[in-house]
């Protein structure tokens, strides 16, 4: 009784040191420095801007739809085929069934963007778990991962996407999923030596001592460690995972017609280069812009998070 | 060395053995086989469907066929193509040097540009060469490959044409009329080229200059500098080839990403090669050929990256041990 006491009061006191550590190392909490470090970076506020604008456009497709081109993303006016953009009320032209460019790009964005945050999102929790249990566990689990790592990493991932692709087909969700399956081995081992430094710090083996459980040292202690290294691993990761997305749906392997992404958009336009070069040029322009904000928003963050981490 | 060399091959094994594996599975575990239409098909017997399952060895417990596909595999038998068929093995060799013509030349490409490149702009720092490669290799890496040979075709092969300048063709090996020349087949690897060498240009340039910076403020480097050796004799002599090292490393594991590339330039440029295969093979359901060139593409990938150590061993002496 008095025993579980003592550790309670222990394990209490222990996270309270180490603020009154951090708080004479500096005034600021990390993150706190961090911001302002980003906010002194003008190219990084830029591609968050433009980061946003794009989100927002896609995000809200519908209203794009509803409030500016008054058209859906699949009403057809065949007159209107290939009409060229800033006429007849085309803000982007019109595509080879007068379907309104505009429209669909914001509808095919939001595919291609849920597709991406969805990859990144499983990829992160599959690969940080993964990493983070390999690094401190060790042992068999973590040779087990390490060899399957190297596997998957022995096969390029597009190849491997075809080759899943020839045994079925896939939707926007089931898409994701399957990117993020064969892609989380990077961040698996960027967690799992960022935990294997860690775990023999004398601040774990406080946590220890105080009581906590593995899970616990894992998930309340490690992991928030690595959160820099995730948060940067994520927002490199974005564009990476929209241009596959691209690349799959423009060889007609990802997200099949009628439902716009930017990728099939571009395998449509492939088939009328001589009748309207813009079908060609805007989604091609939109993820190569969205693609460029998310990479200079993730040097910028790994620039701000931690500097260390630069190439 | 020698004791080294063994070493790394034997771990060669299972990690061969391990892709095999994840192809096997990923193949066997989603629902359908080859006599799945057969199945559904009215007009075929069960027990003919039971027969050809049996000739195909579909029966068997997934153990059993898995080694039964491994040792076929381990003798370089891939089985048939579903649609031709055709052995996978014979399919995929046949279309292997076109691809390997076009990875190998983009290859060159970056080589020869982002080398000299990333040199002089890492020696030149912050001059406005540097500056504007900088924002070249940023804007360089973001290019989707296949959007970026679309837009070639465009204005190379479509607009180059409308307006009367001499077009590029916009895609194939070789023109079916009185073509198959050298300077022929020139033009038609002009472009695919290019679009494949483009981003990994980008990629090695910021690379190479990185690189090059952090060893330019190496303590060796300024004794050098105050021997009185000039500028380019220090980069040229001493810093060059430190710098060069990780080289070997980031060319190894860009070979997938080679690949990969090739699967898109190939498709776009009507390019005949085993990425364009692969594409086809997907759309068409041919998934032994799918398989074999999966495990054909991940052992070059695997004997590359072994290479690569190996070379990296030999260039640098403060690895050799053992």
């Amino acid at each position: 009784m008095d025993e579980t006491h003592v550790v309670a009061h222990a394990a209490h006191r222990v996270p309270e040191n180490e603020n009154r550590i951090r708080a004479a190392a500096s005034a600021a909490s990390p993150y706190t420095r961090a911001w302002k470090r980003f906010a002194g970076d003008r190219i990084a506020l830029i591609a968050l801007t433009v980061a946003l604008f794009v989100l927002l456009f896609c995000l809200g497709a519908p209203l794009v739809s509803h409030l500016i081109t008054h058209r859906g993303p699949a009403d057809q006016v065949l007159l209107d085929r290939f009409t060229p953009p800033f006429t007849h009320g085309y803000i982007l032209g019109a595509d080879n069934l007068g379907r309104d460019e505009l429209t669909r790009l914001a509808y095919g964005g939001r595919v291609s963007i849920t597709v991406a945050l969805l990859a990144t999102l499983s990829a992160l929790m599959l690969g940080a778990t993964l990493g983070a249990l390999a690094g401190y566990v060790g042992g068999w689990f973590d040779a087990t991962v390490m060899r399957l790592t190297d596997v998957f990493l022995a096969i390029p991932v597009l190849v491997l996407l075809l080759f899943i692709a020839s045994l079925r087909t896939f939707g926007p969700y089931s898409l994701a999923l399957v990117i993020a399956g064969v892609s989380w081995m990077s961040l698996a081992r960027l967690v799992r030596a960022e935990v294997l430094s860690l775990r023999r710090r004398d601040w774990v083996e406080a946590a220890r001592v105080a009581g906590a459980s593995d899970w616990r040292i894992v998930g309340r202690h490690l992991l928030p460690q690595t959160a820099p290294l995730i948060i940067v691993w994520a927002a490199l990761t974005v564009p990476s995972f929209i241009i596959v997305e691209a690349t799959l749906s423009f060889l007609g392997l990802g997200i099949q017609v009628p439902e716009p992404s930017w990728g099939n958009m571009l395998n449509d336009a492939q088939k009328f280069y001589a009748q309207s070069w813009t079908l060609a040029f805007i989604p091609g322009a939109a993820i190569y812009v969205t693609v460029l904000a998310i990479n200079l928003l993730g040097q910028g963050l790994r620039d701000a998070l931690d500097p260390r981490l630069g190439r | 060395m020698a004791r080294y060399l063994a070493r790394r091959v034997l771990t060669l094994i299972p990690l061969l053995l391990g892709i095999s594996l994840v192809t096997f599975l990923l193949a066997t575990a989603t629902p359908g086989s080859p006599v799945s239409r057969l199945e559904f098909n009215p007009s075929a017997r069960p027990a003919d469907v039971a027969r050809i399952k049996a000739q195909l060895g579909l029966d068997k417990p997934p153990v059993e066929r898995y080694l039964d596909w491994l040792s076929h595999v381990a003798r370089g038998d891939f089985g048939l193509s579903l649609i031709t068929y055709r052995p996978v093995s014979t399919t995929i060799l046949e279309k292997l040097p076109a691809t390997l013509l076009l990875t190998g030349s983009a290859l060159c490409l970056s080589l020869f540009f982002s080398i000299p490149i990333g040199i002089y702009t890492a020696a030149r720092r912050n001059s406005w060469i540097d500056r504007v490669a900088t924002i070249v290799t940023t804007g360089g890496i973001a290019v989707p490959t296949f959007w970026l040979g679309m837009m070639m075709i465009m204005l190379f092969s479509v607009k180059f044409r409308q307006w009367g300048l001499p077009a590029l063709p916009s895609g194939g090996m070789y023109s079916l009329h009185g073509g198959g020349g050298f300077g022929d087949r020139l033009l038609h690897l002009a472009m695919p080229a290019v679009a494949l060498a483009f981003v990994q240009t980008a990629v090695w340039m910021s690379y190479v200059r990185t690189q090059m910076i952090e060893v330019l403020q190496a303590d060796y480097i300024r004794v050098a500098g105050a021997k009185g050796l000039s500028h380019w004799t220090v980069i040229g002599r001493h810093a060059l080839r430190n710098a060069m090292l990780p080289l070997i490393t980031l060319l190894a594991l860009d070979i997938p990403a080679l690949f990969g590339g090739a699967v898109v330039i190939e498709t776009i440029f009507a390019w005949n090669g085993i990425g364009r295969l692969i594409v086809n093979a997907t759309m068409q359901r041919d998934y032994t050929v799918v398989m074999g060139e999966v495990l054909i593409i991940a052992m070059i990938t695997v004997l590359a990256n072994l290479l690569a150590d190996i070379l990296y061993q030999l260039a640098d002496p403060r690895l050799r041990h053992g």
